[in-house]
């Protein structure tokens, strides 16, 4: 009995695995490399090398010299970076409120089953498929005081009528900001439009029978019902405002003086212009910190609320 | 008669509200989602206006008039001059350069990212192995790291490669940067793909790659299409890789561009520069008019990322 | 239990786990050549990823499975000497249904005359000839699913899985099917593994049953077999529609008593290991009970609430405090509220002890 109970045990041990189990699935593994090595090298490799060497005292090239925090406290008492960072807090403060309110008007609007839906969407939505750089170029030209708006005004009888946005280092970033949302509230206006049509239209005939109004109906039903959505739009504004780069060199070059930089322009200024790279790294860690600080709380909404399911 | 004396019984059988109800032609609401449509519409379709008529004015024109009034005489000369003569730097054979080297940038890194992004994401949905979603999830968060972080490894990576400032680098710096919204893409339409099918096919004796040219790619047209416009618009438009990762005779239109307007030398010719401002984004204004509802499937794609 | 003499397929000491949790659990099974067995069971019991380790399309995490007189336990799907069919029909939607057909074929390399020959074979046996160069967007899904049998029946094999096959079709077609499948099998003469979760479909089907739950069969034997004599309170439960009457009571020599209901065993059949005294489940099926009738047993019983079903009438009531069902015949007239005497016979009967639930 012993003996036969051992013989089973044994096949079965011999059978439970197959010999080599790095050849199963090769072909899978082969065709992952690209992805493997991405998310591996580029993505952890090249963002820990940074970190790393923001910690060092690299100027034209990168060295391992370590000087502790150094670098960081030259960047957070360096002016230039300090007005990067509150042009940043004022312009994704804005971005992230305006985009949400008029994208979200927009797509409440379209859905209201009206006509030529198609043609206000596509009028809305096409500026993002333009680039920064166009859309910084266009805005540019359009404030301009001397040919743009103030000069149409003042043309019309208010001589003393000033709109220069890119010429007044106080306003400067709402310039900026005119054309980010030109370009950027198509892209959450379609998210949005999506989130709606994906709510039963039952909801709709229940708040009818209800004698709920339209407008209450989408502050009290609508947008809770919406909250997913409202979170993706959210995390997909604030990660590319962090990113905002090529607009400002289009639209202002920084300027006036140095009134509209911004960190992600003062990295490449720091890197490539005036070569100074430990300064550089400090300043794009500092930025993947900012990212970290967003994106928190959602991966913690994301993936922790998943594993209590 | 009697016609009459018939209507009136049938009347007083139905009394009050019948049949459909009476509507304004303009009410309040209807005014209001109108209005508003049509208001935020202008400032939308403004910059497109701006852009086409100051391209088509001469430079005196442009000096003494409006933005927004069209151009008393319609010129073509500016768009002449941006395609063929505009100056950057010493070189001033205009954005036609920048066109082409964005056009040589563009065709291998669309292919590229492609055929990478859906082979893995094909891999993904089907052929899972221990560790696969790992290297996806990390894949993922790498969508929101910001580029700054990885400028300067990725500059040295390349030197070693010995691709720095070529096509060849810059194409592969599109790949990478493309492969989380792209294989997430593929991952997610290769998913919805009932199991059984897989199953059968491998039934019937098909293996990875089998399965994939045979089966899986006659089925997903759709989707290459959605990849394919955003891979194009997001490369075209690049701005950063490019002027990071090339050198100033292989700059892509969007550099050349900024070049060429925001240079500091010479007169402004506002009209030369709206003219190479509406050709830089024409490519990705035609394929946004063309595609239609591809490209809204291929933001809400962008969007399922979040 | 019967010994079978070199079985078509034979699964020995299965497990399977998908990480923590034991979907199979040490599973014996031996199928006989030509056999027909219908896997039945609730969702989750474990059926549909027998008949994928089966057909190799999940890796196991013990055991070993035999097929032909071959450990094909680490073999290719492919390599398996089987056919399968899904229940999305899973067909390839770019290819003619002589593309799906000839798919595998290609792949195995079989030369072009014999794939002509096979494929001929296929679309007579199934009559669909002039189904063949369409595509199967184009077909109805009586249609589609005669296709993804026909490309089990090109492989040549000896062995078919069927994966819930007529799951998605609406109920005539079902039954049409059923019985085509039924001749199928009496022409071909395959072993056929069939996985259902519609008892219909596996009493009328097969050869035998395995009645799956948690990973574990709880009973291999002919339809008769599991439908008259289950083995436990989970398989009487989970085979019959409606489901057997229960009572819960005591059983003292050769009487059930559950409440004032007391009935004499005489004619019960006790299993040989059966203890015969104690708390007990007593089960009795709603068609065993009989309007009037002469039966051992002998009730009154008001009718609480009838449902006229076309072939049958179905009454309920409660006898002895649980609720019980009769099934009478169609063109019965009782009325809601009416009282009426019903018999039946312990004979047909099953007893189950209350705590480990096996047949007494």
């Amino acid at each position: 009995m012993a003996v036969t109970d051992h013989g089973v045990d044994h096949a079965r041990r011999e059978y439970a695995k197959p010999p080599i189990k790095i050849f199963k699935n090769l072909s899978s593994k082969i065709a992952a490399i690209p992805m493997i090595l991405t998310a591996t090298v580029i993505f952890i490799g090249c963002s820990g090398w940074t970190i790393v060497h923001s910690f060092t005292n690299s100027k034209l090239l990168p060295k391992l010299d370590f000087v502790g925090f150094d670098q960081y406290e030259r960047l957070w008492s360096s002016r230039r970076w300090l007005i990067s960072v509150e042009n940043l807090f004022i312009y994704g403060l804005c971005s992230l409120v305006f985009t949400l309110v008029i994208g979200f008007l927009l797509a409440a609007l379209l859905d209201r089953k009206i006509r030529f839906e198609n043609t206000f969407r596509t009028i809305f939505l096409y500026p993002f498929a333009l680039s920064f750089v166009v859309t910084g170029l266009v805005w540019q030209w359009i404030l301009n005081p001397e040919f743009g708006v103030q000069s149409i005004v003042r043309g019309l009888g208010w001589e003393s009528f000033t709109f220069d946005p890119l010429y007044n280092s106080d306003i400067v970033i709402y310039g900026i900001l005119i054309a980010g949302l030109w370009q950027g509230t198509g892209l959450i206006m379609c998210i949005m439009l999506a989130g709606l049509r994906g709510i039963d239209e039952d909801i709709w005939k229940a708040t009818k029978v209800d004698g709920i109004g339209t407008v209450k109906t989408y502050l009290v039903v609508i947008i809770p019902m919406m909250k997913p959505v409202f979170v993706t739009a959210l995390v997909l504004i604030a990660s590319g405002i962090v990113k905002v780069y090529d607009l400002v060199v289009a639209q202002t070059s920084g300027g006036p003086g140095i009134s509209s930089e911004v960190p992600a322009k003062y990295v490449y200024d720091t890197l490539f212009g005036r070569q100074n790279l430990g300064q550089g790294f400090a300043a794009s860690t500092m930025m993947l910190v900012m990212v970290v600080i967003i994106l928190i709380p959602y991966v913690y909404l994301q993936f922790g609320g998943k594993k209590d399911q | 008669m009697t016609r009459v004396s018939h209507l009136t019984t049938a009347d007083a059988q139905l009394q009050g509200p019948k049949g459909p109800k009476p509507k304004r032609a303009f009410s309040g609401a209807n005014l209001f989602i109108y209005g508003t449509l049509i208001v935020m519409s202008l400032y939308y379709l403004l910059p497109l206006w701006v852009m086409i008529v100051t391209s088509l004015k001469d430079m005196a024109e442009v000096r003494m008039g409006n933005i927004f009034s069209p151009p008393a005489e319609i010129t073509f000369q500016p768009w002449v001059k941006a395609w063929s003569e505009a100056c950057t730097g010493i070189n001033c054979d205009g954005l036609s350069r920048g066109f082409w080297n964005s056009v040589r940038i563009l065709i291998p890194s669309v292919l590229l990212s492609i055929t990478v992004a859906s082979v893995s994401g094909y891999g993904l949905s089907m052929w899972k192995f221990k560790g696969s979603e790992v290297f996806f999830n990390i894949l993922l968060l790498g969508a929101f790291i910001p580029y700054q972080i990885m400028l300067y490894p990725i500059v040295i990576i390349l030197r070693e490669l010995g691709l720095m400032g070529s096509l060849g680098g810059l194409v592969l710096v599109h790949m990478i940067f493309g492969m989380p919204i792209n294989t997430l893409l593929f991952r997610n339409y290769f998913s919805s793909i009932p199991q059984e099918l897989f199953k059968a096919a491998r039934v019937d004796g098909a293996g990875f790659w089998a399965i994939f040219f045979k089966i899986m790619l006659p089925m997903s047209l759709p989707i290459f299409v959605v990849s394919m416009i955003i891979q194009v618009t997001g490369i075209w438009n690049d701005f950063l890789f490019g002027v990071v990762y090339t050198k100033p005779a292989i700059y892509p239109m969007t550099v050349q561009l900024n070049n060429i307007v925001n240079s500091v030398q010479g007169v402004k010719e506002y009209n030369v520069n709206m003219a190479a401002t509406l050709l830089t984004g024409l490519v990705p204004l035609v394929i946004y008019f063309i595609s239609g509802k591809l490209f809204v499937r291929g933001i809400a794609a962008g969007a399922v990322k979040g | 239990m019967t010994v079978i003499e070199n079985p078509s397929v034979s699964i020995k000491n299965l497990d399977l786990n998908f990480g923590a949790v034991k979907v199979l659990k040490d599973l014996n099974l031996d199928i006989a050549s030509g056999e027909f067995i219908v896997l039945l069971g609730a969702s989750g019991c474990g059926k549909s990823t027998l008949l994928n380790c089966i057909a190799g399309l999940l890796e196991v995490s013990g055991g070993q499975i035999h097929i032909g007189g071959t450990n094909v336990t680490w073999a290719e799907p492919s390599d398996r000497g089987i056919g399968m069919v899904f229940q999305s029909y899973a067909l390839y939607p770019q290819m003619t249904v002589r593309g799906n057909l000839t798919f595998g074929l290609k792949n195995a390399k079989v030369p072009k005359a014999e794939i002509e020959k096979r494929v001929a074979r296929a679309a007579e046996i199934l009559q669909m000839e002039e189904l063949l160069d369409r595509k199967p967007g184009a077909l109805s899904g009586g249609q589609r699913q005669r296709v993804a049998i026909g490309r089990a029946l090109v492989r040549d094999v000896d062995v078919f899985l069927f994966d819930e096959p007529l799951s998605n079709l609406d109920a005539k077609l079902r039954t049409d099917l059923r019985v085509e499948l039924k001749q199928l099998h009496q022409q071909l003469k395959n072993t056929m593994i069939y996985v259902t979760h519609d008892q219909v479909e596996a009493l009328t089907l097969a050869d035998r049953i395995a009645i799956m739950k948690d990973g574990l069969i709880q009973q291999l034997a002919s339809p008769k077999e599991i439908y008259n004599r289950p083995v436990n309170k989970y398989v009487a439960d989970f085979i019959g529609s409606p489901a057997m009457n229960f009572f819960e009571g005591t059983v003292d020599s050769g009487v059930f008593t559950a409440g004032n209901l007391s009935i004499d065993l005489k004619g019960y059949e006790f299993t040989p290991t059966g203890k015969l005294g104690g708390l007990a489940w007593f089960g009795i099926r709603p068609e065993n009970v009989i309007v009037g009738g002469d039966g051992p047993v002998q009730i009154d019983v008001i009718a609480e609430i009838v449902e006229p079903m076309g072939a049958d009438t179905l009454v309920w009531t409660h006898v002895a405090g649980a609720p019980f069902r009769i099934r009478m015949d169609g063109t019965s007239t009782v009325k809601m509220g009416d009282t009426f005497g019903v018999s039946f016979d312990p004979a047909h009967a099953s007893m189950f002890d209350k705590v480990s639930e096996e047949r007494l």
